[in-house]
């Protein structure tokens, strides 16, 4: 990489476009993944026409989504009105920049000399993807005070409450993985995990429990989706979008879904490691590259995700706050303490 | 409970009133409901109907006594078999006729199907208001054999008119009885499998329990009937106390609940769905052999005289009240809906609530609208 | 309930089962000396104006100014705590009273019902029993609307099952089964006389 144009630009931008495509064909399929799961749990089909067993399907609801009119209610605040989406799906599309997806690679022989497969590498990565993500919520609640609509403010500011309650527990199981790495960084955190021989999610249970929960309720899906059920008195704080508007929205909520699995799978299930990295019998195991380990387990949580969605009824949302505030939070402290005397006694991080 | 003044939990702040409208995916029907709340408590909630008012009442008056019993099918439309034999059985009465034993055991055998198949829309309907979207599916999936059932023997799916005055207007086809019984056989355990996902569930208990208490002094004051009355603890259910139809002959219990929520009239309406099971498969082995009609004129005309008659509904007590004049129509034939006095209740049960169990509640009480405003 | 009595066959050499046997009408009978009649005339000793029995089923006719003495009574202390129905008929032209109102009580201590009837002339007020079983409300509140009885005292004496604004009363037996002009005749002060939409017409 002597020219630094291609080091420093020509790079960065094939990875960018390689990831953004990735990420929101992802969002995209993970809907028609979520219609066709969900159908086989309730003893369905779900769509299976449009393209060979209804594999199309995404594509065509996204026609159909970009050539519908564009409303605009004429009351609504219009500046914020059209910009909150973008502030709710740009962060959840940033953060994808410090996910290690997995080790230098050479691609298969295609490159001349090995490669990170992440964009990036910051020394604050878990850090950078709590802050980032936080900004998102900014995007629901001027979502719902532009609409001018009293029912998509109420919406807003439920699951504005919702969002923030549980950022608190989430954060402190993260901090529980911190001590065991002793670093913020994405990819030390997997090389910690190596170096440790085990996958932090068996030192750190509890922690893994809550922050998936709390991603669960980040991501606004069941059984904490309260603020989008249709049962209740209207669709939430995106009652007023339609359009590209609303399908940035899904696409925010979908890319979100995708970076709770990735930061689980990294900070808990070892990212690109196999099981047991260091324990030579399993050596046979690595014939699968590093990054199908890395989709498998993000494959998997995402599975998880529409799994509970066909299985539990709703949380009310007093009780959804209850949770968040009355049993995550002293959970995550108490399991803090704990992990934290662990690592002393063991003699500090690895 | 007595006093229906309004609860204000913080005196100082504004009350917003709020209809949840005719349309709404989660008032099973065109059910208005006009909610003053607090913030999110409801101060009262008060119930609007009409919507699907049709004048059945006054359509009867025009009708001769056989031919109001289509009508029927289409007031509570989820139960139709029970709509019927409540009206033949008061026609029956006012008439002297004894049904032949056969006729008799078709009869309960079709109103306990039905009642499987009321529940099982029930079920899923209000966990799909809770938030639960797959048991929908499953339940439904059983209903559709009942559904076929009906289908061979009446031609009907939903409006079955599978009833006449003096007994049933067809035996039973070939066969019918081996396919019931093999359906009867195995539903319990499906009956089982949907409550492995919901009985013991956390997020489901935390949303039934304790959501719409109602006393059991409370249920007979506002007369409830039926599972909402038996969730409050009183055991009484007309085919035990006012038995019709052989069914003092065929052995089942009455299931109660204790404390009068959601959570205990889910209860009971499982329970009763597996009661009900036990019925069927004892009169389908105690099917008697005759005639399935008895001797009825061709022209009905019942002598001069009022009489009251009521069935055990799914949804509670199916009245059924005729003044005959002595001629083939009737002159005046009021139903007393299940749903409409049970509805009226409403108020009471959800006061102080939030408005997510509102939904719970009106899914509790189990409505059709086509009975409370036939 | 209706009990099965009036149809038992005869004794007869070869008794057939009563299906096959032409039905036996219940015949009224009086039931003055009926218990649960004889308890309300022990009680409120001209209140029973008339007591038949009919199938099985005790009615008693009550004068209309009274029912609501009659029905406290009824339930503190012949303990008819369960009201099933509420309910009216109109008699068009008969000159006792054109009306008569039907209250129908259960009694869960030994499961017994009992029919009051009330006969009432068209345009008089009847009391509201709302304050004796608060589940009258609603039914009361149908009688009104199908009737147009005006029942005094009723907390909230609106139309429920049809529309605010309509105007007529549908069971009473003047007003034709095939409906009637949901313009001018429901809507006078909205569209002039014989105007306004009619069933069948294009909509605007």
């Amino acid at each position: 990489m002597a020219n630094p144009w291609i080091a420093y630009l020509l790079v960065p931008l094939v990875k960018i476009v390689v990831i953004l495509l990735t990420v929101i064909l992802l969002a995209a399929y993970l809907s028609y993944f979520e219609r066709k799961i969900l159908a086989y749990i309730q003893i369905r089909i779900g769509p299976n026409r449009v393209g060979p067993r209804g594999w199309l399907q995404p594509i065509a609801d996204a026609l159909k989504l970009f050539t519908k009119e564009d409303i605009v209610p004429s009351r609504a605040e219009k500046l914020v009105y059209l910009l909150s989406p973008v502030i709710i799906t740009v962060p959840a599309l940033v953060v994808f920049s410090v996910i290690p997806f997995g080790t230098d690679t050479t691609l298969f022989g295609l490159l001349p000399q090995a490669i990170p497969p992440y964009l990036t590498d910051i020394n604050i990565g878990i850090l950078f993807i709590l802050g980032v993500s936080s900004v998102g919520v900014y995007g629901v609640i001027l979502g719902g005070w532009a609409s001018n609509n009293k029912f998509s403010l109420m919406g807003g500011l439920r699951s504005a409450a919702q969002l923030v309650s549980y950022e608190v527990p989430m954060g402190f199981s993260v901090v529980a993985v911190l001590l065991m790495a002793g670093s913020l960084s994405m990819v030390k955190i997997v090389e910690a995990q190596r170096q440790a021989g085990v996958w932090f999610f068996f030192p750190g249970i509890v922690a893994f429990f809550i922050y998936f929960v709390c991603g669960i309720a980040e991501t606004n899906r069941s059984p904490f989706d309260l603020p989008e059920a249709e049962s209740e008195l209207v669709a939430g704080y995106f009652t007023e979008y339609s359009g590209m508007k609303w399908a940035f929205y899904f696409l925010a909520e979908y890319a979100n879904m995708v970076v709770v699995s990735s930061v689980a799978t990294v900070l808990f299930f070892g990212g690109w490691l196999r099981p047991f990295p260091n324990v030579a019998a399993l050596a046979f195991l690595d014939v699968i590259p590093p990054f199908v380990w890395f989709a498998a387990k993000v494959g998997f949580f995402l599975f998880c995700y529409i799994w509970f969605r066909g299985t539990f009824p709703r949380y009310r949302f007093d009780q959804l706050m209850g949770l968040g505030w009355k049993v995550l939070l002293p959970v995550s402290l108490a399991n803090l303490l704990v992990v934290g005397l662990g690592v002393l006694l063991i003699g500090g991080p690895r | 409970m007595g006093n229906l003044e309004p609860v204000k939990p913080f005196p100082d702040s504004e009350e917003m009133e709020i209809s949840f409208g005719p349309q709404h995916p989660a008032t099973h029907g065109v059910l208005r409901v006009l909610v003053r709340l607090d913030g999110e408590r409801i101060i009262e909630a008060k119930p609007i109907i009409g919507y699907l008012h049709r004048g059945t009442e006054k359509i009867f008056e025009r009708e001769t006594y056989n031919g109001t019993i289509p009508h029927t099918d289409r007031m509570d439309y989820t139960a139709a078999a029970t709509n019927n034999q409540g009206l033949v059985g008061t026609v029956e009465r006012l008439l002297g006729v004894t049904v032949p034993p056969r006729a008799a055991y078709i009869r309960m055998i079709l109103a306990e199907l039905q009642r499987i198949a009321s529940h099982i829309i029930w079920l899923g309907t209000h966990a799909l208001d809770i938030g639960a979207q797959s048991p929908f599916f499953y339940t439904f999936q059983e209903r559709e054999t009942i559904l076929d059932l009906y289908e061979e023997y009446c031609g009907a799916r939903l409006t079955l008119n599978c009833m006449r005055v003096g007994g049933q207007p067809f035996d039973l086809p070939e066969g019918w009885t081996g396919r019931c019984r093999a359906f009867v056989d195995q539903l319990p355990a499906r009956i089982a499998e949907w409550e492995a996902l919901l009985t013991n569930n956390r997020i489901w208990k935390k949303r039934t329990i304790g959501v719409g208490v109602i006393s059991a002094a409370d249920a007979i004051e506002w007369g409830l009937t039926g599972p909402p009355l038996r969730g409050s603890g009183v055991k009484w259910d007309i085919r035990k106390v006012f038995p019709y139809d052989h069914y003092d002959e065929v052995e089942f219990e009455i299931p109660t609940g204790a404390s009068g929520d959601t959570y205990d009239r889910y209860l009971v309406r499982m329970e009763e769905m597996r009661q009900s099971v036990r019925i069927v498969t004892q009169c389908l082995e105690r099917l008697p052999d005759g005639p399935v009609m008895a001797k009825v004129p061709k022209v009905i005309k019942p002598p001069k005289g009022e009489i009251y008659f009521s069935v055990e509904g799914p949804k509670g007590e199916l009245g059924y009240y005729a003044v005959s004049d002595g001629s083939t129509n009737p002159y005046r034939l009021h139903v007393r809906p299940a749903c409409f006095v049970n509805l009226q209740a409403l108020d009471v049960m959800s006061r102080g609530l939030l408005v997510a169990d509102l939904i719970a509640v009106i899914g509790t009480l189990d409505i059709v609208l086509g009975e409370i405003d036939r | 309930m209706a009990e099965q009595d009036s149809a038992t066959p005869q004794a007869q050499a070869a008794p057939k089962p009563p299906w096959e046997e032409k039905p036996v009408a219940p015949q009224p009978q009086d039931a003055r000396e009926h218990p649960q009649v004889r308890e309300i005339a022990a009680l409120l000793p001209d209140a029973v104006v008339a007591a038949t029995e009919f199938a099985g089923q005790v009615t008693v006719a009550v004068p209309a100014e009274r029912i609501g003495e009659v029905c406290r009574a009824c339930k503190d202390r012949l303990d008819y705590k369960f009201l099933v129905d509420l309910t009216a008929v109109d008699w068009q032209g008969r000159p006792e009273g054109r009306f008569d109102v039907i209250y129908w009580m259960h009694r869960f201590s030994d499961s017994r019902r009992l029919r009051l009837k009330v006969l009432l002339a068209d345009g008089v007020e009847v009391a509201s029993v709302t304050s004796v079983w608060k589940v009258a409300n609603w039914m009361e509140r149908e009688v009104f609307d199908m009737f147009g009885i005006y029942f005094a005292n009723h907390p909230n004496l609106e139309r429920i099952l049809t529309w605010e604004g309509f105007s007529g009363h549908p069971l009473r037996k003047d007003f034709p089964i095939e409906g009637i002009d949901t313009g001018a005749a429901i809507y006078p002060d909205v569209y002039p006389p014989g105007g306004g939409p009619v069933a069948g017409e294009g909509g605007e």
